[in-house]
C-alpha cells in the first residue's frame, strides 16, 4: 500500500465515518432521551436515499403511502383519546399534522412530475416525507409503552426495523439505486484529489452537529431534551412533557438519518436493506461512547469508517466481521472500566 | 387432572402424527420442533431472566457447522460431534457473556446482534466450510445400528428431544437456582443481598440458551443433510425471538406454541403475501413486525396465557413436606463485637453522604441507627452491606475485613439485609420468596435441578422457609401471591426471608413503616425474641416509639456524621439531638 492508497482509504473512511458520526449522535440522543435503542436509525438513511431516487426517476415514492397510512391512524387514535375525553383542543393541530400536509403533498405529487424539480427541491420533498415518519414511529410504537424496560423497548425497537425493511422492499423493490453526484468538482490536495461530493458529505456533516451543539446549548428545546435525559421525572416536574421530548428526539433522529442518506445516495449504491448495517456501524460507535457521551460517539463512529476503509482493503471478503467484532474489546474495556449500578425498579 | 388428559392426549397425538400426515406437515413439525428447541433457550433467558439475545441463529450455526465440517471433511462420528459443537458453544457464549453480563442488560442483545452478523459473514467467506453455497453431504445420523434418513424417522428424534428438554427446563425453574434465576428480573440487588451470584446465574442461562441452540443446528445439519449461512443470519435470530414473544415469553410451552404459530403463519403468509402485493418478497417480516409491536403493547406475555385460560387450572398447592431440619451456623457468644465499622466514608461526587462514621454492633442486642430523612442512613446500609461500597473506611464483620466484599459474599458470611423499598418477585408466591433467602443453604446445582436429583435438599429449604414464615406470624399467607399481600405484610415476608439465610446480623430498612398498632407490636416481640437468640439486628428507623421500646443502643446521624451514640434514654435527652429534631432553642 503506497501513501497515494492509504490517502484515498483514509478519505474514504472519514467520508463513511462523517455519516456513522452522524447516526451515532442520533442514536446517543434517542437513547438518552427516551431509553429506546433505536435499531430502525438506518432505515431512514435507505428511506431517504431511495426516495430522493424515486422523486428523481419521476414516480411518486412509496414512503408518501406510508406517511398517509400512519397520518391516518394517529389521526383515528388520538381522535378517538380525545373524544373519549372530551378534549378536542389540540384535534385541529393534530389533523393537520398527520393528515392534512401528507394529503397536499399528495395532491402536488399527483399533479406535478417530481423529476422535474431542481435538485434542492427533490431534497426538501424528501426530508419532508420521510423525517416526519420518525415522529409518527414514536407515537404509535414506542409512546404507549414508553414506561416499558429497556429490553422490551429494545424488542419494539427491533419489530419496527424489520417492519420498515419489509415496507422498503415493497416500496422499492429488490434492486439498489444511486443518484447523480450533486456536484462534478473535485479539488486537489498536493498529488491527491478530493471529489466534491466527499467533501460536501464532511462539511454538511460537520455543519448538521454543530447545528445540533447550538440546538443543545442554546436552545429552550434543545435544554428540555438535554434535562429529560438527565432526569425523566424531573423534568416532567418542572413541565417538560416527556412525549413532547421523544418526539422531538425522534424528529432529529429521522432528520439525521434521512439527511445521510441523501448525503451518501450518489457515493453508494443503496438497497432497501442497506440501512441496517450503516446503521449498526454508527451503533459502535455509540457504543464507544457508552450510548452516553456525544464526542466519543462521534469520534467513535469516525474510528468505524476507517477501519471498514482500511480493512475493505487488507481483506474485503472479512470487513463486517472485522468492524462488527470491534464491539467485543469496546465491551471488554467498558466492562473493566465502569461498575454498573442498578436504578430503582 | 383434566390438564395432565391434555398433555396426554398431546404426546399420542404427536406420536401417531408421522404416521398419518403427509410428508408436507412431517416436515413442518420438524421444523416447528427444531424452532421450538431454540424458543425454549430464549424462553429461559428472556422470559424468566430478563436478558435477551438476537443471536441463537448464529449459536443454531455454530452446531450445525461444527458437525458438518467434521463429519464430511474429518469423518468423524455425528455422535462425537455434538460434544464438540456443545463445547465450542459453550466457550463463546461464556465469553460473550463475561464480556457483557457485567455491564447494563442492554449490552447482551446489541454485543449479540454483531456477534450475530459477524459469524454470518464468516461462514460466508471461509472456503473451508464452502462459503455462501455451504457445506453438501453431511452423513444420515444412525441410532442402534438404524439410519435416520426420512423426515419421518427424523421427526421423533426432534420431538424426543424437545420433549427431555421441556421437562428438564420446568425442573429448573421450579428448583433453588429456578428461583434464583427468576429474582434476576426483579432486579438484581436482591438477589445479590440474598446471596445469589447474579452474573454467574445471568452468564449460566445465556450459555443454557446457546446449546440448546447448538443442539439444534447439530439436528438440522442432520436432518438437512446440507447447510449454508442463510438460515443462521441475524434475521433467522430476530425471528427466534419473534417466536417467544409472541407465543409467550415466561411460559414454557409458549416456545412451541410460538413456534408452532409462527412457522405455519410464515408457509401460509408467504404463499399469499406476494400474490397479495404482486411481488416477490419476505413481505411475511412485515406482519410478524406489526404482529410483534401489538403484542408487546397489549399483552406483553405474549398469546400463550390466551390459550391458557382455555385449560383452567385449578391451583395445586404442594404441600410442604416434613423435612429434615437445615443444619444451622455457630450463634456468636452474646455481647461480642459482630460488626465494627471505623471512619466509614462515602461520597458520591463533591457530596460526602457518610462521613467518618464509627459504631460497632455486638451480638444479642437491636442497634438502632436514626436520624433525619437524607442524614445518610441507608447509605450507610448499602455500604455495610457491599450493595454499594465505601470510599473509605474500615469494616469488620465477625472478625474479617469485609469492606471490599460484594453483597453476595456478605451474605455468605452471616449478615443479611431487608430492603426500605420492598423487592419481593411480585409473581411468585411467599414461600418461593422467603426460599430465595435460604438459597445460600443449599448446594445442587442447575443440573441436579434439570435431573431432579435435588429434591430432598429442596424440600428442607421449602421447609426452613415455611418455618421463618410461620415464625414471623404469616402461616396463613404460605401459598399466597406475594403482590396480593398489604404493604405492611410484605415487609414481613421481607424480614422472614432474611432469616431463611440463617444470619448472625440482620439489617432491617425501616421494618415498621407502613405497619399497623398491633403489627408494630408482633415486629417488636420477634425482633426481641431473635435477639434473644442471639441475633445482632442493625436497624434503620423513623418510628420513635418503636425505637426506644425496642433498641438497647442508639446512634444518631445528621449530615452523615455520628451525632450521639448510646443507651435510647441518655440519647433522648442530648441536647444535640434535639436541636437536630426539634429545632435549637435561641
Amino acid at each position: 500500500m503506497d501513501f497515494q492508497i492509504a490517502l484515498l482509504l483514509a478519505q474514504d473512511g472519514i467520508t463513511n465515518g462523517a455519516i456513522y458520526a452522524l447516526l451515532a449522535l442520533a442514536l446517543v440522543l434517542v437513547f438518552t432521551v427516551t431509553r429506546v435503542i433505536f435499531i430502525p436509525q438506518g432505515e431512514f438513511v435507505a428511506y431517504g436515499a431511495l426516495t430522493l431516487v424515486s422523486l428523481q426517476s419521476g414516480k411518486v415514492p412509496g414512503t408518501l403511502w406510508l406517511l398517509l397510512g400512519l397520518g391516518m391512524v394517529i389521526t383515528l387514535v388520538d381522535l378517538s383519546r380525545a373524544v373519549r375525553a372530551r378534549k378536542l383542543r389540540r384535534m385541529p393541530s393534530v389533523i393537520l399534522f398527520n393528515c392534512v400536509m401528507p394529503l397536499l403533498l399528495a395532491g402536488l405529487l399527483s399533479v406535478v412530475s417530481p423529476a422535474t424539480f431542481s435538485l434542492p427541491v427533490q431534497v426538501f420533498i424528501t426530508l419532508i416525507l420521510v423525517v416526519p415518519l420518525g415522529p409518527m414511529i414514536y407515537r404509535l410504537a414506542f409512546q404507549p409503552i414508553a414506561e416499558a424496560s429497556v429490553l422490551v423497548l429494545l424488542i419494539v425497537s427491533v419489530a419496527v426495523h424489520v417492519t420498515l425493511t419489509g415496507l422498503g422492499l415493497f416500496f422499492f423493490g429488490a434492486e439498489g439505486s444511486r443518484t447523480p453526484v450533486f456536484t462534478e468538482t473535485s479539488f486537489a490536495i498536493g498529488e491527491a484529489s478530493l471529489p466534491g461530493q466527499a467533501l460536501l458529505v464532511i462539511v454538511s456533516s460537520l455543519i448538521l452537529i454543530v447545528a445540533l451543539y447550538f440546538l443543545f446549548e442554546r436552545t429552550i428545546y434543545g435544554k428540555a431534551l438535554r434535562a429529560t435525559a438527565m432526569n425523566r421525572t424531573g423534568a416532567r416536574l418542572m413541565g417538560i412533557s416527556s412525549s413532547m421530548a421523544g418526539m422531538l428526539s425522534f424528529a432529529l433522529a429521522g432528520l439525521i438519518g434521512t439527511f445521510s442518506g441523501i448525503l451518501i445516495s450518489p457515493i453508494t449504491t443503496l438497497y432497501y436493506d442497506s440501512g441496517f448495517l450503516i446503521g449498526l456501524k454508527g451503533f459502535v460507535g455509540a457504543i464507544i461512547g457508552g450510548l452516553a457521551s456525544y464526542p466519543v460517539a462521534a469520534i467513535g463512529a469516525l474510528l468505524v469508517g476507517l477501519l471498514e476503509s482500511y480493512s475493505s482493503f487488507w481483506a474485503s471478503a472479512f470487513k463486517e466481521v472485522i468492524v462488527f467484532t470491534l464491539i467485543i474489546p469496546v465491551l471488554l474495556w467498558r466492562s473493566l472500566t465502569t461498575r454498573h449500578v442498578e436504578e430503582e425498579p | 387432572m383434566k390438564n395432565l388428559i391434555f398433555l396426554w392426549a398431546f404426546i399420542v397425538a404427536l406420536a401417531l402424527g408421522p404416521l398419518v400426515l403427509p410428508e408436507f406437515y412431517v416436515t413442518l413439525l420438524n421444523y416447528i420442533g427444531l424452532y421450538a428447541i431454540v424458543s425454549l433457550g430464549l424462553v429461559l433467558l428472556t422470559g424468566v431472566g430478563g436478558l435477551t439475545s438476537f443471536g441463537q441463529a448464529a449459536f443454531v450455526g455454530l452446531g450445525a457447522y461444527t458437525t458438518a465440517y467434521l463429519t464430511t471433511v474429518h469423518d468423524v462420528s455425528p455422535w462425537l460431534t455434538l460434544p464438540a459443537g456443545l463445547a465450542v458453544t459453550a466457550v463463546i457464549a461464556l465469553s460473550i457473556g463475561l464480556i457483557t453480563l457485567r455491564l447494563s442488560g442492554h449490552f447482551l442483545p446489541l454485543g449479540t446482534i454483531a456477534w450475530g452478523i459477524s459469524l454470518y459473514y464468516l461462514f460466508g467467506n471461509i472456503d473451508a466450510l464452502g462459503g455462501y453455497t455451504g457445506i453438501s453431504g453431511i452423513p444420515a445420523l444412525q441410532l442402534f445400528g438404524f439410519e435416520l434418513k426420512s423426515g419421518r424417522e427424523f421427526y421423533y428424534l426432534i420431538w424426543a428431544i424437545l420433549l427431555v428438554l421441556m421437562v428438564a427446563t420446568r425442573n429448573l425453574l421450579d428448583s433453588r437456582e429456578g428461583r434464583a434465576i427468576r429474582a434476576l428480573k426483579g432486579g438484581s440487588l436482591m438477589a445479590e443481598s440474598m446471596g445469589v451470584n447474579t452474573p454467574r446465574s445471568k452468564i449460566v442461562i445465556f450459555v443454557i440458551a446457546a446449546l440448546y441452540a447448538c443442539l439444534s443446528g447439530w439436528l438440522y445439519a442432520h436432518l438437512q443433510r446440507f447447510i449454508n449461512p442463510t438460515p443462521f443470519s441475524l434475521t433467522q435470530g430476530i425471528e427466534y425471538l419473534f417466536m417467544v414473544v409472541v407465543g409467550g415469553v415466561g411460559h414454557v410451552w409458549g416456545a412451541i406454541f410460538g413456534a408452532g404459530l409462527i412457522t405455519l403463519l410464515k408457509q401460509w403468509l408467504q404463499d399469499w403475501l406476494p400474490q397479495l402485493l404482486g411481488q416477490s418478497g419476505n413481505f411475511e417480516m412485515i406482519v410478524f413486525g406489526l404482529m410483534m409491536i401489538l403484542v408487546l403493547h397489549r399483552s406483553r406475555d405474549g398469546m400463550w396465557p390466551i390459550v391458557q385460560r382455555c385449560f383452567p387450572e385449578r391451583a395445586v398447592r404442594p404441600r410442604v413436606a416434613e423435612a429434615e431440619p437445615l443444619p444451622r451456623r455457630a450463634v456468636p457468644p452474646a455481647g461480642s463485637v459482630l460488626l465494627k465499622i471505623s471512619n466509614a466514608t462515602k461520597r458520591f461526587g463533591g457530596l460526602v453522604a457518610n462521613d467518618r462514621m464509627s459504631f460497632d454492633v455486638h451480638a444479642a442486642e437491636v442497634m438502632a441507627l436514626i436520624g433525619p430523612n437524607g442524614a445518610g442512613k441507608t447509605t450507610m446500609f448499602n455500604g455495610v452491606s457491599g450493595v454499594d461500597p465505601l470510599t473509605s473506611g474500615e469494616i469488620v464483620f465477625c472478625g474479617e475485613r469485609v469492606e471490599r466484599l460484594e453483597a453476595h459474599e456478605m451474605a455468605q458470611r452471616g449478615m443479611c439485609r431487608t430492603f426500605q423499598h420492598v423487592r419481593l418477585i411480585p409473581t411468585m408466591s411467599v414461600l418461593e420468596n422467603v426460599a430465595i433467602g435460604a438459597h445460600l443453604r443449599g448446594r445442587k446445582n442447575f443440573v441436579h435441578a434439570a435431573c431432579r436429583t435435588e429434591r430432598d435438599e429442596e424440600a428442607r429449604l421449602l421447609h426452613e422457609a415455611a418455618l421463618q414464615i410461620e415464625r414471623c406470624g404469616l402461616a396463613e399467607h404460605l401459598y399466597d401471591v406475594a403482590s396480593s399481600l398489604p404493604l405492611g405484610k410484605q415487609r414481613i415476608v421481607e424480614i422472614a426471608r432474611a432469616l431463611a439465610a440463617d444470619p448472625c446480623l440482620l439489617l432491617l430498612d425501616e421494618p415498621a413503616a407502613g405497619l399497623r398498632y398491633l403489627e408494630k407490636k408482633a415486629l417488636a416481640d420477634l425482633l426481641r425474641r431473635l435477639r434473644d437468640e442471639g441475633m445482632g439486628i442493625l436497624l434503620v428507623e423513623h418510628d420513635m416509639d418503636f425505637v426506644m421500646g425496642l433498641a438497647d443502643r442508639v446512634v444518631v446521624i445528621e449530615f452523615g456524621q455520628k451525632l450521639a451514640e448510646g443507651l435510647p434514654e441518655e440519647v433522648q435527652r442530648n441536647p444535640a439531638v434535639l436541636e437536630a429534631y426539634l429545632g435549637g432553642i435561641e
